[in-house]
């Protein structure tokens, strides 16, 4: 029966197996409500019921790690915005922190910590997505739209920050752009003061309820053994209970400074999975709230990137009025500045698994090679092995659980 | 049978028929504004005062849509797939007691198109064909989605009509009757039936969600995993046809079920306020109309805060927890009256 599944199965309709059953091969995807971004899924169906599936990466592969060989260190950072879109600024810190690890920058605890509080809000806006997705699939859009304009004050931090939303291109090699407005600190404060209320509504919406537990408990289940096979990391791999978490096994970043808990989950079903993210978010607060109070006693309000100069434009005023400046300036946005031959990984606690940049410098202005760690990809092999035998709804709702998301997938 | 009645009887059909539309154009709306306000949202507010001419610019947005027939539908079963839908939805509103008896110039005029007395049988009948409706609609697009929608459809109907149909058994004998009419008398005042027949009214109305295909039950069309169900290849007004039915069959199940359980147009003191007959039918009309907007919110309150069962859930809350439950509830509701009224 597989055999005559993998063979023919675009000319054919329908399937006849040995058993004189009829099947029926069901395209989910590429355009389907289901898969959120463009991937697809032929499933082999018995009914409702999935004998099995082939997925299809690649619609929206853009050639990332090829690209990236062609552009000089600073320019990479918008590709990696690409990658999971959202939480770019954690796929942004990842890129300078390993360009970082390249050159041997040091950077100031105040960077550090300005980090973690942008990779931190990411991550929730990161999870909150995955989480309140769940319930749009198994129906239940209300709670979505609550969590929503949390996301919604998140991007505002974002743009505080930075200037933009979505696709954040935050920070530069060696820190950040420009320190952090009031009108920042003001808004992360109160971010911190209200989201745990909307958090609490929504949990309540859902974590208790009767129909959505049915629909979650047991549902994509996937023992730790084979996560841990095929390599998983994250949030997917700590539901199946393994404590595995980059930020407290190999600290970057100054994240050793901080006390948070790890959540894990005891079957790696979808419920697991959503209590997992949930719980993630509470910490990633805790994460925050931390950072403020660190930096309340850090006397320094003024460093906001490494004393390294090769990477951080000189002020403007001083590029108008000092040759010297002037030339670094050119030689920074020109990708002139050295950059010494070696390879380095580097990799980060992203929001949804380990984050891992793989760079091969040969001395030029751009990478001799790069190559994503990109956890979604991983997921992604294993979908046919957990959804096998389940049921079309709850193989979207693995799906999402699982947040798979297209631009991370196929770079 | 004199001539005035056939014309009464005539254009009340008319009225109601044109309140039945006009109510189910207003919940579209109405279940907009009402998942905004659960939602932290405006809902639609640009057309019109309120938003609200919204519904007509959906009408006519719908009828404006280019109509479009798969080259490998069955073209005939496709057009009357949402017909049926249609029909049937506007035909179950004929038996319901919209309300008591006008007395006008010394001619009683009943404020129901047509008092059966199976009239219960009937609603029946009609919510029954209705699954076809859905079902040839969805087979006929040749659509594997859809085709899958209609086969939860038709599975989904059939399975929660026989434990509505034990509740209804279970009310009957309460009752002793099969007119909707009488059935309501028999509700005078407060006497409604929901007091005596609690557990069949929990039943009753969990059916009816599932036979009207509202959330928690809308597997049918459950837009996250059959993108439209069996209305996937569907587009202008035989879109809007099958929408639409679906708003109407709301509206008729919030009508029999006040009809049924909440006392029709019964009210509390209807005696004691010592008002003109005529007066005490409208007000009673008015009473019932609350009564069935009162239910279409819970209707809505229930989608926009419920999400929705796997398909073999709903089959085992259908077959293994509902169905026994009527049947304790008919056993129950036998023993009371062997034991009370024949002792």
């Amino acid at each position: 029966m597989a055999q005559q599944f993998n063979t023919g199965y675009w000319a054919k309709d329908i399937v006849s197996s040995e058993e004189h059953k009829e099947y029926n091969i069901l395209n989910v995807g590429p355009t389907h409500p289901a898969t959120h971004g463009v991937f697809q899924n032929v499933m082999l169906m018995d009914g409702e019921f999935i004998v099995e599936t082939e997925q299809t990466i690649g619609y929206i592969h853009r050639a990332f790690e090829k690209i990236a060989e062609r552009r000089p260190f600073y320019q990479i950072t918008p590709l990696t915005d690409r990658l999971n879109y959202c939480s770019s600024p954690l796929n942004n810190m990842g890129w300078h922190m390993t360009v970082e690890k390249l050159l041997g920058i040091e950077t100031s605890k105040r960077v550090d910590y300005l980090r973690i509080i942008v990779m931190e809000l990411a991550r929730i806006a990161d999870h909150l997505i995955c989480n309140s997705v769940i319930g749009v699939d198994s129906g239940a859009l209300t709670g979505f739209t609550y969590l929503f304009q949390s996301r919604e004050f998140i991007y505002e931090i974002y743009e505080e920050i930075c200037g933009s939303r979505l696709t954040t291109n935050m920070g530069r090699i060696g820190g950040f752009e420009r320190n952090f407005s009031d009108k920042a600190w003001d808004k992360i404060r109160y971010f911190l003061k209200t989201y745990p209320a909307h958090l609490q509504e929504f949990e309540n919406l859902l974590s208790r309820n009767r129909i959505f537990m049915d629909r979650t408990i047991n549902v994509g289940a996937f023992p730790a053994d084979r996560a841990l096979a095929y390599g998983f990391t994250g949030p997917n791999l700590r539901a199946c209970g393994v404590d595995y978490d980059v930020r407290v096994m190999n600290p970057y970043c100054s994240y050793e400074d901080f006390d948070f808990i790890i959540p894990i989950g005891q079957n790696g079903d979808t419920y697991d999975r959503f209590m997992v993210r949930q719980e993630e978010m509470k910490q990633s607060l805790h994460i925050i709230q931390q950072a403020l109070d660190k930096l309340d006693k850090i006397p320094d309000k003024e460093t906001f990137y490494a004393a390294d100069p090769r990477f951080v434009l000189p002020p403007k005023e001083k590029v108008y009025n000092n040759m010297e400046a002037l030339i670094w300036h050119f030689k920074i946005v020109m990708g002139e500045t050295d950059i010494p031959v070696g390879e380095v990984y580097h990799s980060i606690e992203a929001a949804n698994g380990e984050l891992g940049f793989y760079l091969v410098s040969d001395g030029g202005r751009t990478p001799s090679r790069l190559h994503f760690r990109r956890p979604c990809f991983i997921y992604y092999q294993a979908y046919p092995e957990m959804v096998t035998g389940n049921m079309l709804s709850d193989a979207v709702l693995t799906m999402s659980s699982m947040n798979v998301i297209a631009g991370e997938l196929d770079a | 049978m004199d001539w005035t009645l056939y014309i009464y009887k005539t254009i009340f059909l008319f009225i109601i028929f044109l309140i039945t539309l006009v109510i189910a154009m207003y919940s579209t709306y109405g279940e907009r504004k009402v998942a905004a306000f659960m939602q932290d949202r405006r809902g639609p507010n640009r057309a019109g005062l309120f938003g609200l001419l919204q519904p007509i610019a959906d009408g006519l947005k719908m009828f404006m849509k280019e109509e479009i027939i798969p080259l490998t539908a069955n073209r005939a079963l496709f057009i009357l797939g949402p017909s049926i839908a249609m029909t049937t939805a506007m035909l179950t509103g004929v038996v319901i007691p919209w309300g008591g008896t006008l007395t006008i110039g010394g001619r009683e005029f009943s404020m129901q198109i047509a008092d059966l007395n199976i009239g219960i049988l009937y609603v029946f009948a009609m919510v029954s064909i209705g699954v076809y409706g859905i079902m040839i609609g969805g087979w006929a697009s040749n659509n594997k989605y859809a085709l899958l929608g209609s086969i939860r459809a038709a599975s989904q109907m059939i399975s929660y009509e026989i434990a509505m149909g034990m509740t209804i058994v279970a009310l009957i004998l309460s009752t002793g009757t099969l007119s909707l009419h009488e059935i309501v008398e028999h509700q005078h005042g407060i006497h409604w039936n929901i007091f005596y027949q609690p557990l069949g009214f929990l039943i009753f109305i969990v059916c009816a969600f599932a036979e009207t295909n509202r959330a928690p039950f809308d597997l049918p069309e459950c837009e996250t995993e059959l993108i439209g169900g069996y209305h996937t290849e569907y587009s202008s007004m035989k879109l809007g046809f099958y929408l639409f039915a679906e708003y109407i069959n709301m509206f008729i199940s919030s009508a029999v079920i006040a009809t049924l359980y909440f006392g029709g147009f019964n009210m509390p003191f209807i005696d004691q306020l010592g008002l003109s007959p005529n007066l005490l039918t409208l007000l009673g009309s008015a009473f019932f109309f609350l009564k069935i907007f009162g239910l279409i919110f819970l209707f809505m309150w229930i989608r926009w805060t419920l999400p929705r069962f796997r398909y073999d859930q709903l089959m085992n809350l259908g077959w293994k927890k509902l169905m026994p439950l009527a049947i304790f509830n008919i056993l129950a509701t036998g023993a009371y009256y062997y034991f009370t009224e024949f002792n």
